[in-house]
């Protein structure tokens, strides 16, 4: 029984004009089309979305958890791509 | 015994919880605290799936449109709730149609309030306000829980609570403020969901058998007693303002805590719809079956439509 399941998709709404599409969860449908028509109904029931993206959940390729250290660690130590890195003398504005 | 290496594993993932880091699916935890969550989030998937059928059973004789319109629309919400809970319980391995049918195989419980018959129109009011008021006394605090997809899931699920435990409120107080009859039918409604309402809660503390550990990973972050307390002093005061009367002669304000004293609950009842001998248990299974095997058809016409489209796509 279980291998006749519809395949599992993530669906990403957009709220409104100018903002983007965000992760809001996941459904199981037959195909893309079926999948957009779900989410209508499971994910914007309350006017939350104008735009619907569905994903077929095995297509996304994700980063290891256990890789985040060496991935993400080495822009810690780059604190000069910040502003606050420099000295600004009293008195400047708009800078 | 355990390896150097899990406890190494164990005690950094405890680390997180503690400073209030978020568990994501792809996390490493602990085999228990993965297999509590799939039990937790898929009960709770269930428990929404099934209790749309004490509701849907008054749909078609709800006493006008608006009423109609409103509970169908709360009754839509509850298969969404247990869409949200299905998939975050997938998020962590869990087979979602293997699930429902350990559900539909008694081997996978749901809330045992559902096992309650909805007798009158009146029950619809109730179950709104005190099943649903229960519902979100219990989730609210697990917005916060350790685990993100669920915590995730919890915030759209409580927001969208709110609504319906106020179209119960509305119905139970139009009744109560209604004719002797209306008011007549709306007591008698409270005082058959009161005490199911407060086993919602689960058992005491002292006899919880899931409770430490989860309050230690932070799936659970208020006990049974506590969550059945606040829902004790809240609701009180809303069935008094309504003319309602509490049918618990033990019922009193204590000062000293700044909380109502409540009576005993029947504990033997609680545990007698646990084991499936309440009212609706079998046929609140019956139903779910039914409705798996009756829609059977159209979830194999929508993957045949699906191949049939895929198939003409890649001939044009």
């Amino acid at each position: 029984m279980s291998s006749n399941e519809w395949p599992l998709w993530e669906v990403f709404i957009r709220s409104k004009q100018g903002l983007s599409h965000k992760h809001v969860g996941s459904l199981r449908a037959a195909d893309a089309e079926n999948a957009i028509n779900n989410a209508r109904d499971v994910y914007t029931r309350r006017s939350e979305g104008i735009s619907i993206w569905v994903v077929e959940s095995k297509l996304v390729a994700a980063s290891d958890p256990k890789e985040a250290d060496s991935l993400f660690d080495p822009a810690d130590t780059k604190i000069y791509r910040h502003p606050t890195f420099y000295d600004v003398p009293d008195g400047i504005m708009h800078m | 015994m355990k390896d150097i290496n899990i406890e190494e594993k164990e005690r950094e993932f405890q680390a997180k919880i503690d400073a209030n880091i978020k568990i994501e699916p792809n996390d490493w935890m602990p085999a228990e605290y993965r297999k509590t969550l799939i039990r937790q989030i898929s009960q709770h998937a269930h428990s929404e799936i099934v209790g749309m059928l004490p509701e849907g059973n008054w749909i078609t004789r709800a006493p006008n449109l608006r009423r109609k319109a409103v509970l169908l629309a709360k009754v839509q919400d509850e298969a969404g709730h247990g869409l949200y809970l299905y998939s975050a319980a997938e998020t962590l391995g869990s087979d979602r149609e293997a699930s429902i049918d350990d559900m539909h195989a008694g081997i996978a419980k749901y809330s045992s309030i559902f096992n309650y018959p909805t007798l009158s129109w009146a029950d619809m009011g109730m179950v709104g306000w005190l099943v649903d008021g229960a519902a979100i006394s219990n989730q609210v605090p697990l917005c916060r829980c350790s685990y993100g997809p669920y915590a995730r899931a919890m915030v759209r699920v409580c927001k969208e609570e709110s609504f319906h435990q106020r179209q119960g409120f509305e119905i139970s107080s139009t009744l109560a403020n209604g004719t002797p009859e209306q008011k007549a039918m709306a007591q008698e409604s409270f005082n058959r969901w009161w005490w199911p309402a407060l086993m919602m809660f689960g058992p005491t503390d002292a006899t919880s058998k899931h409770s430490a550990l989860s309050m230690q990973w932070k799936i659970k972050r208020v006990s049974n007693d506590e969550l059945r307390q606040q829902f004790v002093n809240v609701t009180v005061p809303q069935a008094t303002l309504i003319g309602l009367t509490i049918p618990d002669p033990d019922l009193k304000w204590n000062e000293e805590k700044q909380g109502y004293d409540f009576g005993t609950i029947n504990w033997e009842e609680f545990n007698q719809v646990v084991q499936g001998n309440g009212p609706c248990n079998k046929e609140r299974l019956d139903a779910r079956r039914k409705a798996k095997e009756n829609g059977l058809w159209v979830r194999e016409a929508a993957t045949a439509h699906a191949e049939k489209r895929k198939a003409k796509k890649m001939a044009s």
